[in-house]
């Protein structure tokens, strides 16, 4: 209510024009604004909002979309999710285990080469632009062409890096099909192809530090390393702040690489690649459990929530 | 491009030294994204140049096809579904682009330009939906496609895949920003002269938003052409799949026919390579913009 | 004149009266919905069927939905179910059955249409091994069993005349029969000998033949029970790994998998089902293969695994007295051993039906023929989740393939899940 009065006050201070007519242009102007919105609320209602509480809903059942009826089982799915997640054979674990290690290698890794690229490119100028779209076009591809285009390349005997390997008489590398390398080979077709977003917000990021900071520093005879450390760095601290919790987010949900890239989508070898949105599948789709699937689901929120409000107040402390 | 003759005033061009250090650096830098630029591209070369190889030579190593076949797309286009799967996805991106273009700008438009009761509880209601992820809602969405409130099941229809992304947090938001730049006198200039509401809006705030609206369009078409989670689940009949599930199923029934898999994937990828190569600049913008991963 | 006047009062008489009769029928006309997953040969030999039974039952329609492809098929049939549109006869894979029941998706079959005694006389025994609750709840048109594929032209180079005929020959002729380029090992292999392909058939072939020829059996008697871990187990499974890990014969890694391997002409001996027999004909028509029994154990003994997709009646059948009886009419004319034969010609599976499938000349057929002898010896594993259990199997052998594991470990460690996958299924239907 308070914001309504709020409302009601600025729209009376910002027009001019006052008496009769003013009110109910104000109020035709309410009027229209709901008709305007809503198609857009019912919207956010029925494809968001209540999706999500149901979400919650059948999390708390046992839903099996052929069944007649559904049944209610309280929190067994939750307590069937805290028994699998502290068994060490349990692939449920071994999804959340594999996930958190997509998102602690790969999120650091993606920023650290962006921000190397963007610096690079900043220093350049001829070919600027084709090499943007270069490191920018994995980004617009789809992931499953770009996953299969890798798998082949990951092949035993002829795909092209074992190939490589070979003519440089470097052992045969088993990529996708070793249980130790198959996260990371998956991990650097991820990177290789969110490099470019990272390059391009960083290249945003740069254009924004005035260049009188850079003149100040030269004048003074800072060295390169100084002014990085000193201007670059800091002042880039809300580009970086963002990237990490997008980026994050976004291995938080790895999925589709995964699917393409192992053995029938199955997240192997020995579950070594599998993550919790491809649980989230195969629980929901192959299995059709899909009030366990809604517990996973709803855990994989919570963990997002909490590094978006992690987010939220890092950056209103670095804004301070 | 040359910075010499830009304005010194200027202060959003990125700063670049001048000192003699600079050489060496600029050598190194070049370099490096050389090599990196190598292992961007070489991916691509290797799928297209698979895609012209006969099925024999796939066993080979050779880098560049010996006997040069369109045998492949040949088969691709006329043997699988693959034409139809492009069409799917034309629809379906097209669809929800026209839609979000012009819901997402309205709304956009109302929240910059309109004071009523409960805008900002809506607008925090809009945007927290940015919080969820898109997985948690793919099982309720099925379950609403299987049993909608009207009509048959939305499963294995274009309504079915286009539905969750008819309208876009982000995109309201996006518009809701560059809306406020619209000057206030000329919406009231416009009401003294009768226009209607919608009219203003249409009329005055459209053709002023267009560079945003256009960085919308194509943003939100790519993130449509290659959304791959819900179109897989909202689609079982092949001729209904878009392209990448249609290109993730085509190349799992495929499983060592290297040369069709390459193929299918350079038909899928092509395209949109040179649409964006077109587009690039538009869609850096709007990448910026928003912030948004496809 | 004034006959050809008469003539067509007459016509336009006769075609009044085939409309009438036409719509009069039009009302008394039963449609039902038949689905089955995506497969050309499936669909063509199902329209045939299809076909005849109209002719002979112009009173019921079937619509045949066969265009979902395999991974969607599940996911198809639940998107169907809650909206009520379904199928009315579905094809299911036989160890999916259970799951279906468990969901209350399929009706048992009506007694007195389908009695047990009948069931169990008329069609091989393993489908008799697919009761569940007390109950049959679908029947099939055609069974496979595993054999052995071997490559000719690779076994008379090694200077053999007929493939292995027992346990201890297959390792012998597979180990002759690897050619490396260099030192043995995996990643020099040119010829693979054999390629124990567990994401393929190679479990099939563990649970239900090498496991019994050791003297093991899967599960205890109620089938409550995980014994593939046994001692029998433990050297059945060995036996199979040592391929790759031990005599380096091939591996699944190589070539891209086993079943390439073979078609592609890589590969020397494979065990796989009668439907492979088709893919090698779409996609190497010109390689000289045979087809023999699964070699024979130490004591002789001879036993394979045997699957089979199977047709049941849903619920929403059921609703619809008239649907139901229509249901179980098309049921009986898609598993008759005309059916059975039919299929055996377009689709290459074996007839389900005993009299069909004791006909001499498909035992006597060089290909089909060691197929339609497993038969006698062939076993149905009980699924109760059989993407799980197979998983189970197939990450025992990674364990020992890529861990180092001992097969032992590897095989306790899956049956352990394995048995908890069983007490959750069996403790949900303990009520």
């Amino acid at each position: 209510m308070a914001d309504m009065i709020v409302g009601e006050q600025k729209a009376n201070r910002t027009e001019t024009q006052p008496g009769l007519f003013h009110l109910t242009l104000t109020r035709r102007k309410v009027m229209w604004a709901y008709i305007f919105l809503a198609i857009p609320i019912i919207f956010f209602l029925y494809i968001r909002i209540y999706p999500t509480l149901f979400a919650f809903q059948m999390s708390l059942y046992d839903w099996n979309p052929l069944a007649a009826e559904q049944h209610f089982v309280g929190l067994e799915n939750y307590q069937t999710l805290v028994e699998e997640l502290s068994s060490d054979k349990s692939v449920t674990r071994a999804a959340f285990v594999n996930t958190w290690h997509y998102v602690i290698i790969g999120m650091p890794l993606q920023l650290v080469l962006s921000l190397l690229i963007a610096l690079m490119l900043n220093e350049i100028r001829a070919l600027q632009t084709i090499f943007r779209l270069t490191f920018f076009l994995p980004f617009v591809t789809s992931t499953i062409a770009v996953s299969w285009v890798f798998r082949w390349l990951y092949q035993p005997q002829i795909g092209l890096l074992n190939v490589m390997l070979k003519a440089f008489s470097l052992p045969q590398q088993p990529f996708l099909r070793s249980p130790d390398q198959a996260l990371y080979s998956i991990l650097a077709v991820i990177i290789w192809q969110g490099l470019g977003f990272g390059v391009i917000i960083f290249l945003a990021g740069l254009k924004q530090i005035p260049r009188t900071y850079y003149e100040a520093a030269e004048v003074d005879g800072a060295s390169r390393c100084q002014t990085f450390w000193n201007i670059t760095l800091p002042l880039l601290n809300p580009t970086i702040v963002y990237l990490v919790v997008l980026q994050s987010i976004s291995f938080l949900r790895t999925f589709a690489q995964v699917l393409a890239m192992s053995n029938q989508g199955d997240g192997g070898p020995l579950n070594s690649t599998t993550t919790v949105v491809l649980r989230v599948y195969r629980e929901a789709f192959q299995r059709l459990n899909m009030g366990y699937a809604s517990t996973l689901t709803i855990t994989l929120f919570a963990i997002i929530l909490i590094v978006t409000i992690v987010q939220l107040r890092l950056t209103t402390r670095s804004t301070e | 491009m040359d910075i010499t003759q830009q304005p010194d005033h200027l202060p959003m061009r990125p700063y670049r030294s001048k000192s003699r250090t600079d050489f060496r650096y600029k050598a190194l830098s070049y370099l490096c994204l050389m090599l990196i630029g190598m292992t961007m591209i070489v991916p691509f070369t290797w799928m297209i140049s698979t895609s012209f190889k006969p099925k024999p030579e796939t066993r080979r190593a050779n880098f560049f096809p010996q006997e040069a076949t369109t045998e492949n797309y040949a088969y691709v286009m006329t043997e699988t579904e693959l034409p139809r799967w492009y069409l799917n996805s034309i629809i379906v991106a097209v669809m929800s682009t026209v839609s979000v273009a012009f819901f997402d700008t309205l709304a956009g438009y109302v929240f910059a330009k309109y004071q009523f009761p409960g805008k900002k509880i809506i607008f925090i209601m809009f945007l927290s939906s940015l919080m969820v992820p898109t997985e948690m809602l793919v099982i309720p969405w099925f379950i609403m496609s299987v049993h909608p409130p009207i009509g048959p099941t939305w499963v294995d229809t274009y309504w079915g895949i286009a539905f969750p992304g008819l309208i876009t947090a982000t995109g309201v938001f996006l518009m809701r920003q560059f809306m406020q730049g619209v000057p206030d006198e000329l919406l009231d200039a416009g009401r003294i002269d009768g226009v209607s509401e919608f009219g203003l809006f249409w009329r005055i705030a459209v053709p002023l938003s267009l560079p945003a609206i256009g960085a919308l369009c194509i943003f939100n078409f790519l993130g449509n052409w290659n959304a791959f989670i819900w179109p897989l689940i909202a689609t079982s009949a092949k001729e209904m799949m878009t392209l990448p599930v249609g290109l993730q199923f085509f190349s799992s029934e495929n499983g060592s026919d290297w040369h069709l898999i390459m193929t299918g994937a350079s038909l899928s990828v092509i395209p949109l390579l040179i649409i964006v190569i077109i587009f690039q600049r538009y869609i850096i913008e709007g990448i910026t913009l928003t912030g948004l991963k496809g | 004149m004034k006959a050809n006047k008469y003539f067509s009062l007459f016509i336009v008489l006769a075609l009044l009266a085939t409309l009438t009769i036409g719509i009069q029928a039009q009302d008394d006309v039963v449609t039902i919905e038949y689905w089955q997953y995506f497969f050309e040969a499936r669909q063509t030999a199902m329209n045939q069927l299809i076909e005849q039974f109209e002719a002979e039952n112009p009173d019921i329609d079937v619509i045949h939905n066969s265009e979902i492809p395999y991974d969607n098929f599940r996911d198809e049939i639940a998107a169907s179910a809650p909206a009520g549109v379904g199928p009315d006869v579905v094809t299911l894979f036989y160890g999916w059955i259970p799951a279906f029941v468990d969901a209350g998706y399929l009706i048992p079959l009506p007694e007195e249409d389908f009695p047990a005694e009948w069931i169990e006389s008329y069609f091989s025994p393993m489908v008799a091994e697919s009761k569940f609750l007390d109950e049959y709840w679908a029947i099939p048109t055609a069974v496979r069993s595993l054999a052995l594929f071997y490559n000719i032209d690779m076994l008379e180079a090694a200077g053999y005349d007929a493939p292995p005929a027992t346990l201890d020959e297959f390792l012998e002729m597979a180990q002759a029969l690897t050619i490396y380029d260099g030192e043995p090992d995996i990643l020099n292999i040119v010829q693979e000998g054999y390629v124990p392909e567990m994401t393929g058939q190679a479990h099939h072939w563990f649970r239900e033949a090498l496991l019994r020829q050791y003297g093991g059996q899967p599960f205890g008697e109620d089938n409550r029970t995980v014994e593939w871990n046994s001692e029998a187990g433990c050297q059945a499974f060995k036996y199979l790994s040592d391929f790759e890990t031990d005599y380096m014969t091939g591996s699944n890694d190589l070539f891209d998998g086993g079943t390439q391997a073979f078609i592609n002409g890589q590969a020397a001996l494979h065990i796989d089902g009668s439907f492979r027999i088709g893919s090698i004909a779409s996609g190497n028509p010109d390689l000289n293969y045979g087809v023999a029994e699964l070699p024979a154990g130490a004591d002789g003994s001879q036993h394979t695994f045997g699957s089979y997709w199977t047709h049941g009646i849903t619920r929403q059948a059921e609703a619809d007295e008239a649907k139901l009886e229509a249901s179980v009419r098309f049921l009986k004319f898609i598993t008759s051993v005309e059916a059975g034969i039919l299929w055996v010609n377009e689709v290459g599976e074996l007839p389900a039906q005993l009299e069909a499938a004791s006909d001499p000349t498909l035992l006597e057929d060089p290909i089909l023929g060691p197929f339609s002898a497993g038969l006698e010896y062939a076993h149905a594993t009980f699924f109760v989740d059989e993407t799980q259990q197979r998983q189970h199997l197939i990450d025992a052998y990674d364990q020992i393939r890529l861990g180092g594991m001992d097969p032992c470990d590897a095989l306790n460690d899956a049956a352990e899940l394995e048995q908890t996958l069983l007490d959750e299924f069996w403790a949900a239907h303990s009520e």
